[in-house]
């Protein structure tokens, strides 16, 4: 295997981990009105993810130092490319980001209600631009043979992307719901379950139709095994599904996860050598190679990574151990 | 507009709002690190509420970064796609590196602090708030070092139609880091510094949480007073070398046209770039070659030459950035320098004995209003840096006119310019109001707990 293909893997292994667990803060992001009733309650919500949303949030960040190091192609293709998407991502992001401090900040009534929501549509905008964007790298956008973006930002909207954008919504939802499963306790459990049962159908639906226009729409399903953890992907989900009917979440939310995962694995196994797919011609499509750095550099960072990555994963399970218990009104920051 | 002076002005802006946080964050981290510290050693429980209550602004404003940063991050793609090729092999490194060796510290650990005061053993706890603040400036280096790169390039080959890397340790060890870091950081310290002075003040005045405030003053007096001089010290040594390696960029912050020998230092001016003459120039006999050389006699060398020597080397164009603003922000951040020297030294002067600092009412006043100076001057500093090297964004290598994207249009880039200003005014309204409420509240109140239940069970330090 070369560097090329270890930074391909390592960057899918970076979004498998950014959208496990920044999908949970998302997804309690959305629920965060509908669950909570009163504001203790959901100061509970926000509290579930307090400590550790804005570590999460450093994959997300990482990914794209990560992009821009080993393939700085695919950095500038991408984000010059989907840039009215991405400026709208940028800005749910950053309202998302300050809500959690803001909200705690002030206990006027209006205040908190305004930052409760904006909370809700930062989570709920960069939740279906992810996945908008994902079905848009799976199916190919408009890139010419200057490696540059030739459409424009209506391009990037199909059927096809706006399923993706409601499918990894509505996971991402349904992973939110189980995280607060196992994360609060009565009455908030209670609910976050019965939410888990709605959401939980409507991603089932959502994933077969996704996975459905793949087949039809793309050459996923043609790409060695991409296709079979798509469908792994889905079974997961389904087999998560029948765990939170019988109310065991933490079964649930363990195959949910491995659903995040086959679902990220089979869009970059789909993508492989690929990285952008070019839908003018296929031999325009910036792949490992003609998007990535030097040799050298890809020397220098695999070796930076191999040292400091191994930490990350450490300290960062540690503080889910540190917060392992779940969440009760009698002890909350924000 | 074009796209390029769109682009330009977005990050502009979106840059200097970033680093309207930054500088605090670097500082207040290390100096409410101190505080816990002082409460984990003493147990005495003045240090505990300085903790909170320093620890409280230092979290809306690290926020703010936080949230900010994640466009800087992504903007270099969306808006200089072109440069993003162009220096993607030498650029990136770094920045992963500033994620994955300092994002992931900074806020799991952040994380961990700020919720984890019952769940921890106060040493524990305390070591967090150390490793948020070592992981700042650690990131502050790692972006430097990419920075330092467009201010000099080292350790490169030009291949395949781009920079590439030919050695990571010369880009890492690249001198200008050397002056670029420890300046920048001691700048952040200092307004750290500054803050923690001013407000501090703002409560000395009104006679409340007197013991609180008047340790606080004397242990940001010394932060201030150690920084804002070291500072200011490696501010002239950089001055120097960019002389040597960035003439232009210093003759046209010094105004200086003509090469002359000694060059006198030119006080205030009327700077006409059209004409390339300053029609009125007051100016200290020799004092610019004692700056530059430490001698008051010696060549320094004027825009218009180095003008003809670039065109030589990089063929015909203009080569002077904009003179009057670059000569304006030297002089402003040098000024403000001045008079923070000069008030760490009173307030040292004036805090050294008990009791004597709450009569000085005029000083304290003054300290109050000097908070937002050095804002001022890390804004000038940046502008000169970034300004002073136009029309190069890579020093020498590539254009800022060349660096932009190409598939993008200028429409477009007015529509995130309005999106990202708009957001940022309003967040900054909002955080504006929040911490002046919470300076003005004092410590007693920063507690947000309506629902009556202690300290006794409580998840974090605020609870």
């Amino acid at each position: 295997m070369d560097l090329n293909t270890l930074w391909f893997i390592l960057i899918a292994v970076l979004f498998i981990g950014f959208f496990f667990l920044e999908g949970f803060d998302y997804g309690v992001g959305v629920l965060l009105p509908f669950l909570g009733r009163t504001d203790d309650e959901r100061r509970v919500l926000i509290n579930s993810i307090g400590p550790v949303w804005d570590g999460n949030e450093v994959w997300l960040i990482t990914a794209g130092g990560a992009i821009f190091a080993a393939f700085p192609n695919w950095y500038a293709t991408l984000f010059s490319g989907f840039y009215l998407a991405l400026a709208l991502m940028l800005v749910a992001l950053i309202v998302r980001g300050v809500s959690f401090e803001f909200r705690s900040s002030d206990d006027g009534v209006i205040w908190r209600k305004t930052w409760d929501w904006l909370l809700f549509g930062g989570s709920l905008v960069t939740a279906l631009l992810w996945g908008v964007a994902v079905a848009d790298l799976v199916h190919g956008v408009p890139i010419n043979a200057a490696m540059q973006y030739a459409g424009s930002f209506w391009d990037l909207l199909s059927l096809y992307s706006l399923t993706g954008g409601l499918a990894l919504l509505s996971l991402f939802i349904y992973h939110g719901a189980l995280y607060l499963s196992l994360k609060t306790e009565t009455p908030l459990v209670e609910r976050a379950q019965g939410a888990a049962k709605v959401t939980g159908i409507v991603t089932i639906l959502l994933v077969l139709v996704f996975a459905l226009l793949t087949y039809v729409q793309t050459d996923l399903f043609t790409r060695g095994g991409a296709g079979f953890v798509l469908i792994l992907s889905a079974l997961a989900l389904i087999l998560s599904y029948a765990a939170a009917r019988r109310g065991r979440s933490g079964w649930a939310f363990v195959l949910n996860a491995l659903t995040v995962l086959f679902l990220t694995a089979s869009v970059f196994w789909g993508l492989f050598p690929r990285v952008m797919v070019s839908s003018l011609r296929p031999q325009w499509s910036l792949t490992i190679y003609n998007a990535a750095s030097s040799p050298y550099t890809l020397k220098i960072m695999t070796m930076v990574a191999l040292i400091l990555v191994p930490f990350v994963l450490l300290y960062q399970g540690w503080t889910y151990w540190v917060f392992r218990r779940r969440v009760s009104s009698k002890n909350l920051h924000y | 507009m074009s796209e390029l002076i769109l682009a330009r002005l977005q990050f502009g802006i979106t840059t200097a709002y970033h680093f309207l946080f930054v500088p605090l964050t670097l500082g207040l981290s290390v100096l409410v690190a101190i505080m816990e510290t002082r409460y984990v050693r003493t147990g005495d429980e003045t240090y505990k509420k300085m903790t909170q209550f320093w620890g409280k602004l230092f979290l809306s404003n690290f926020a703010m970064g936080v949230v900010t940063g994640l466009v800087q991050e992504f903007q270099f793609g969306m808006n200089w796609s072109e440069y993003s090729r162009f220096m993607g092999d030498i650029f990136g490194a770094p920045l992963a590196i500033e994620a994955l060796l300092a994002f992931f510290i900074e806020s799991t650990f952040l994380g961990v602090w700020v919720f984890g005061l019952d769940r921890l053993p106060k040493k524990v706890h305390a070591l967090t708030i150390w490793l948020v603040a070592i992981a700042s400036n650690l990131s502050a280096l790692w972006i430097l070092i990419a920075n330092s790169f467009m201010q000099e390039p080292v350790g490169y080959v030009l291949r395949h139609g781009r920079a590439e890397m030919s050695s990571f340790w010369a880009v890492v060890t690249n001198p200008h880091v050397f002056y670029q870091f420890p300046h920048t950081v001691l700048s952040g310290f200092t307004t750290a510094g500054f803050f923690v002075l001013g407000v501090s003040a703002y409560h000395l005045l009104r006679h409340r949480y007197q013991d609180l405030f008047r340790r606080s003053f004397r242990l940001a007096v010394i932060f201030a007073l150690v920084s804002v001089l070291a500072t200011t010290a490696i501010g002239h040594l950089q001055g120097q070398y960019l002389v040597r390696t960035q003439p232009m960029a210093m003759a046209a912050a010094e105004a200086q046209w003509q090469t002359e020998n000694p060059a006198g230092f030119s006080v205030v001016a009327a700077i006409d770039q059209r004409t390339e003459t300053n029609p009125m120039d007051v100016k200290v006999p020799g004092m610019l070659s004692f700056l530059s050389h430490n001698s008051f006699r010696g060549q320094v060398t004027g825009i218009k030459e180095i003008q003809a020597a670039d065109v030589q080397k990089y063929g015909p164009g203009n080569y002077i950035p904009p003179v009057a603003p670059m000569f304006w922000s030297f002089r402003v951040m040098v000024l403000i320098g001045v008079w923070l020297v000069l008030a760490a030294l009173l307030a040292a002067w004036f805090s050294r004995k008990k009791g004597s600092l709450e009569g000085r009412t005029r000083f304290l006043k003054a300290l109050v209003w000097t908070v937002p100076l050095p804002y001022i001057a890390n804004f000038t500093g940046w502008y000169m840096a970034e300004t002073g090297r136009q029309p190069w964004i890579v020093y020498g290598l590539q254009k800022t006119a060349s660096a932009v994207s190409p598939s993008v249009s200028a429409g477009e880039v007015l529509t995130t310019l309005i999106l990202f200003t708009l957001v940022y005014g309003v967040l900054a309204v909002a955080d504006g109001y929040l911490l002046l409420k919470y300076i003005r509240r004092g410590p007693e109140e920063t507690v947000n707990d309506q629902s009556g239940k202690g300290m006794e069970r409580g998840a974090s330090l605020w609870t």
